[in-house]
Parts: structure tokens; C-alpha cells; sequence
């Protein structure tokens, strides 16, 4: 992992709006150079975190520093850093493509060249559109352009893919992984938890203002849970087992299909999918409130 | 690229998107000539000398707190402005693009208000050219910078037009755009002098019909000129990008 000071640190964060209590004491760090994705059902406090980063809403309680400044400040030095991908926020109806990203272009000091930009983001038949005429996927590739174009050291991507064709959703990965590879640091939330496991170094599950776990995704699912171990036995019975550790349950079922010199048939041993582990941690159990396990 | 820079910069942007959208631009225009052409076909030449002053600063009024008021509320919801805030665009910048768009529309249509009174009521080229420039340009600066403080006030855009007029009519009542201002009662006549159209007005008045020289204007400039400060700071300290508190 990328070792340094850290993009972002965030230390027991607090909002509320009203009486309604949206984050509820948040910690995590984000290491420069790293894909940290925040995952959590609708509603977790996802979105309201990102933007106390980003500088739009004011904190009620905790530590934030985002490159080594307080965002609350608002300098405009962390925003020349800084590229933003808004969960939903509109454009300017009557500007072209081209336009649009070139205008943004202008506003940071080493920005990219505006053309490439708009090919990396797949909008090059789309160079002299107006705003308004994009499709809904096609205005997030907007947002995503105008999120690069000034080459930001920083990235926030509030589901940055939503509406994507499974193509683009694609490209965007690359064009996210390219990020990383030029040491650039991202902070994204998403849905597709098959984007969180093809493109974050770590990811937090936040449920109700809280984060329930945190980790590689990968190490997820065996932290969570007992993995799947399921066969057709002689009979032509579909048997299966959940266990800790597959290892002697496997010894014993091959010892035996062996010695009986029956094959084992439609053999499959399964670790739960992150998705199985997100299920599980963010379900509702109104049964006694569970502690937060980070 | 410095703060003038980036707010010559979004000037060009508004004026681009402005012109993107020609129907909107043509009736926006339109306005003062339908109100010139109504009153010019009821009016003899000494309520024309009283009309013609009144509708340039009725068309002032309406391209800059009218439409500023209007945009900046549909701009909130449609969440533009919660991008722009996201950038290093300082707000500084961003309000004089915005502003000098406005200003410019105000000035085509007092343009076509003189040329309408010169060529098509025979009232003559404006008395006073300096005290056009001047009262113009005070009183743009003035409504937008007041337009875009009222819309931190409007709660949403369906409303916006509510509350633009339940302003702009009561205001353009009692400012004398259709009738001497001397005919209202006392009382509306204090108000009217409290808020910036009559004096805009009046400065119009001087520079196209009677000449009265700028320094017989001096309380005018001074009331537009404090209206212009506090609309200016109320416009820049109250910015917000979105409806709720953040
Ligand atoms: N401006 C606001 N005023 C009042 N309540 C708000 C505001 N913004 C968010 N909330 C509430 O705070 C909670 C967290 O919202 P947030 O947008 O952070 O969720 P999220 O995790 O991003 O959800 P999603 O996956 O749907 O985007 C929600 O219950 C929401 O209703
Ligand atoms: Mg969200």
C-alpha cells in the first residue's frame, strides 16, 4: 500500500440534519495513491461524508483534513486539487461539449489537454452536442470529464458509473485504474459492488451513519463468513455444506469418492461474494442494535 | 488565470448560452417596445416625456432583478450552482460574469428605447449623454446586484416568479414608470423614494427629456449608490448553493 501522509483522514465525523442523525462517528483514512470505496445501502450517510469532504456541508463534530487542509475552510488551493463527481448535480443546458470541458479546463492551473479528455471519457462524437441533448449516461461522462479535466491529485466519485451501458461502465474502470496508476488518490461510493471489488484497494461499509467493516475486499468475505461446499452425491442428490475451513470436508469427500471409485460430480466450493458479505452486514435485523464491528 | 480573467471568461460563457436560446432572447427584447409601442398609441408627447424615462428603467429593472432572480433560483435547483461551487471559480468571478450578462442585456434595451423615442415618437436624441451612461449603468448594477440577493430568499424555483413580482409590480406602481410620480400618494411616495427605481428613473428622465444637469442629481446617485453596495455585499456573503442549509 502507498505510504505517507494520508489524501484524507477523517476522525469520529458527526452531521445531523434536524433531529435526524446521518453520520454517527465515522474514522477512516484514505492513503495517498489508494481506491477507497464507501458502500452502503440508500440512505447510510455516503453522500453527506463525501461532501463534508468536498467542502459543500458543514461538519456538527469530528476532524477532516483532505490533503493536509480543513475543506470547512474552503481554500482554493484544495480545490485546484481536487475533482468532483457529484451523486446528481445539473449543467448549463445550452453549452457544447467541448465548450463545457475547456471552460472547466481553464479554471485549474495544470490542467489536461481538453480533446483527450473528452476521448477518455467517450464523448468524442459528442464534442459539439449541447448539454441538454446528452443522454443520462452520456451527461454523466460530462461530469466525469469535468471531474478530470484539471488532472486533480484527489478524486471524489459519488457513483460515478450510475447509467452507464456495461461498456462504458468498463471504460470507466480503466479510466479510473489509469488514475491510480499515475499516483492520483480516489474516494468512491458505489452500488455495483462488482465495482468495488474490480477497483478498490479497500472499501467501508457504511450502514446508518456507521461503518460496520473495513478491509481489502477480498479479505471481506473470509473475515465475514464460512464459505460453500456443495456436490452430487451417488444418488444424484445436490448436497451442501457451510463450513469454517473446506479443507477436511473436501479430504473426506474425495477419500471417499475414491475408494468407491464414484467421481465426484458438479464439485463447487464457494467463498461468499462481497456481495453476500455486504447482504449480511447491512441487513435489517431489528433484533438488539449491533455494535459497530470496525 | 487571474479573477478578471476568469470573469471575462464566464461573461463569454453567459453571453454564448444566451444567445443559444434566440426565442427567449428576441421576447426579452420585444418587452420594451410592445410597452412603447401600447403607451406611444395613447399617449400624447407631454405623457411620452413621462412614459419613455419609465419604461427604460421598467426594462432596467426587469433584465437584471427580474431575470437575475429568476436564473440564479432555477440554477440552484437544477443544481448548476452546487457544481460551479465545487471548482476553484471564485465567487467573485462567477458574480461579475453573471452580472455584466445581465448589464448587457439592460443596455441593448435601453439602446432600443432611445432609438424607438428617436425615430418612432420624433422625441429627439437623449438630452444628456454622461447622465444616460451614468444612471444605467448605476441602476444595472443596483437590480442585479439586488436580483441575485433576492433569489438566496426564494425557496424554490416554481416560486421564483411569485416572488419576482410581488417586488417588480408593486415597485414599478409606485415608482411613476406610467404616470408623474407626483400624482401618488404621500406615503407611497416615501417608499418609492426609499427603493432605487424612482431615482434610476429620475436620472433617466434627466438625460433623456429634461437635461437637468447631473448636479441636481446628486441625491439619486447617492440612494443607487447605497443599494448598490448592500445588494452587492448581500449578493456575495449570502451565497448559498442549495435551498436547505448544508
Ligand atoms: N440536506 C438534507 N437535509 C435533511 N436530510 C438530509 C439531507 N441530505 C441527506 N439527508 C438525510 O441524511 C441521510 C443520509 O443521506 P445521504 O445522502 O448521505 O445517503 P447516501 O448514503 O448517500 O444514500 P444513497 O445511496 O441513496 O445515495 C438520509 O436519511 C437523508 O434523508
Ligand atoms: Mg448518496
Amino acid at each position: 500500500m502507498p505510504s505517507g501522509a494520508p489524501a484524507i483522514l477523517v476522525r469520529d465525523l458527526r452531521k445531523r440534519y434536524g433531529d435526524h442523525e446521518a453520520v454517527r462517528g465515522l474514522d477512516f483514512e484514505v492513503a495517498t495513491g489508494e481506491i477507497f470505496g464507501l458502500l452502503g445501502p440508500n440512505g447510510a450517510g455516503k453522500t453527506t461524508t463525501v461532501e463534508i469532504l468536498e467542502g459543500y456541508r458543514v461538519r456538527d463534530g469530528g476532524e477532516v483534513t483532505v490533503l493536509g487542509m480543513d475543506p470547512g475552510d474552503r481554500p482554493r488551493d484544495l480545490r485546484e486539487r481536487v475533482g468532483i463527481v457529484l451523486q446528481s448535480c445539473g449543467m448549463y443546458r445550452h453549452v457544447k461539449v467541448h465548450e463545457a470541458v475547456a471552460y472547466w479546463a481553464a479554471l485549474y492551473p495544470g490542467a489536461r489537454d481538453v480533446d483527450e479528455v473528452i476521448e477518455i471519457v467517450g464523448l468524442g462524437e459528442k464534442r459539439d452536442a449541447l448539454a441538454r441533448t446528452l443522454s443520462g449516461g452520456q451527461a454523466r461522462r460530462l461530469d466525469l470529464a469535468l471531474a478530470l479535466v484539471g488532472d486533480p491529485e484527489l478524486i471524489f466519485l459519488d457513483e460515478p458509473t450510475t447509467g452507464f451501458d456495461p461498456a462504458a461502465r468498463r471504460a470507466a474502470w480503466a479510466t479510473i485504474r489509469r488514475l491510480k496508476e499515475l499516483g492520483k488518490t480516489v474516494l468512491l461510493t458505489t452500488h455495483y459492488l462488482d465495482e468495488a471489488q474490480a477497483l478498490c484497494d479497500r472499501v467501508a461499509i457504511v450502514k446508518d451513519g456507521r461503518i460496520v467493516v473495513e478491509g481489502p475486499p477480498s479479505t471481506l468475505g473470509t473475515a465475514a463468513s464460512r464459505c460453500q461446499v456443495a456436490w452430487t452425491d451417488a444418488d444424484g442428490i445436490r448436497q451442501t455444506r457451510e463450513v469454517e475451513d473446506p479443507t477436511p470436508l473436501l479430504n473426506e469427500l474425495t477419500t471417499a469418492a475414491l475408494a468407491g471409485n464414484e467421481p465426484l460430480r458438479d464439485l463447487t466450493v464457494t467463498r461468499p461474494s462481497l456481495e453476500d458479505v455486504y447482504l449480511e452486514l447491512t441487513e435489517d435485523v431489528d433484533a438488539a442494535p449491533s455494535e459497530p464491528a470496525a | 488565470m487571474s479573477d478578471m480573467t476568469l470573469a471575462w471568461r464566464h461573461y463569454r460563457l453567459e453571453r454564448r448560452m444566451f444567445w443559444r436560446n434566440p426565442t427567449a432572447a428576441f421576447f426579452s427584447f420585444v418587452l420594451p417596445l410592445i410597452f412603447l409601442v401600447l403607451f406611444g398609441a395613447i399617449s400624447d408627447d407631454d405623457q411620452l416625456r413621462i412614459i419613455v424615462p419609465g419604461i427604460a428603467g421598467l426594462s432596467v429593472m426587469a433584465t437584471t432583478f427580474n431575470a437575475l432572480a429568476m436564473q440564479m433560483t432555477f440554477l440552484r435547483d437544477a443544481g448548476v450552482l452546487k457544481r460551479m461551487h465545487g471548482t476553484p471559480l471564485p465567487g467573485r468571478s462567477y458574480l461579475a460574469g453573471v452580472l455584466g450578462s445581465a448589464a448587457t442585456n439592460a443596455l441593448v434595451q435601453i439602446a432600443i428605447v432611445v432609438l424607438a423615442s428617436r425615430f418612432a415618437f420624433g422625441l429627439g436624441w437623449p438630452e444628456n449623454w454622461l447622465t444616460l451612461v451614468i444612471f444605467t449603468l448605476l441602476g444595472v448594477s443596483c437590480f442585479a446586484a439586488i436580483g441575485v440577493a433576492f433569489s438566496y430568499v426564494i425557496p424554490n424555483f416554481e416560486a421564483a416568479p411569485a416572488y419576482t413580482n410581488i417586488i417588480f409590480l408593486p415597485v414599478i406602481f409606485i415608482s411613476g414608470v406610467f404616470y408623474d410620480v407626483e400624482k401618488v400618494p404621500t406615503f407611497l411616495h416615501d417608499i418609492a423614494n426609499a427603493l432605487p427605481l424612482v431615482h434610476v428613473i429620475n436620472g433617466l428622465q434627466a438625460a433623456l427629456v429634461t437635461g437637468k444637469p447631473l448636479h441636481d442629481l446628486l441625491s439619486d446617485l447617492a440612494v443607487l449608490l447605497l443599494w448598490a453596495a448592500l445588494g452587492a455585499v448581500a449578493a456575495v456573503r449570502g451565497f448559498r448553493w442549495d435551498a436547505r442549509g448544508s
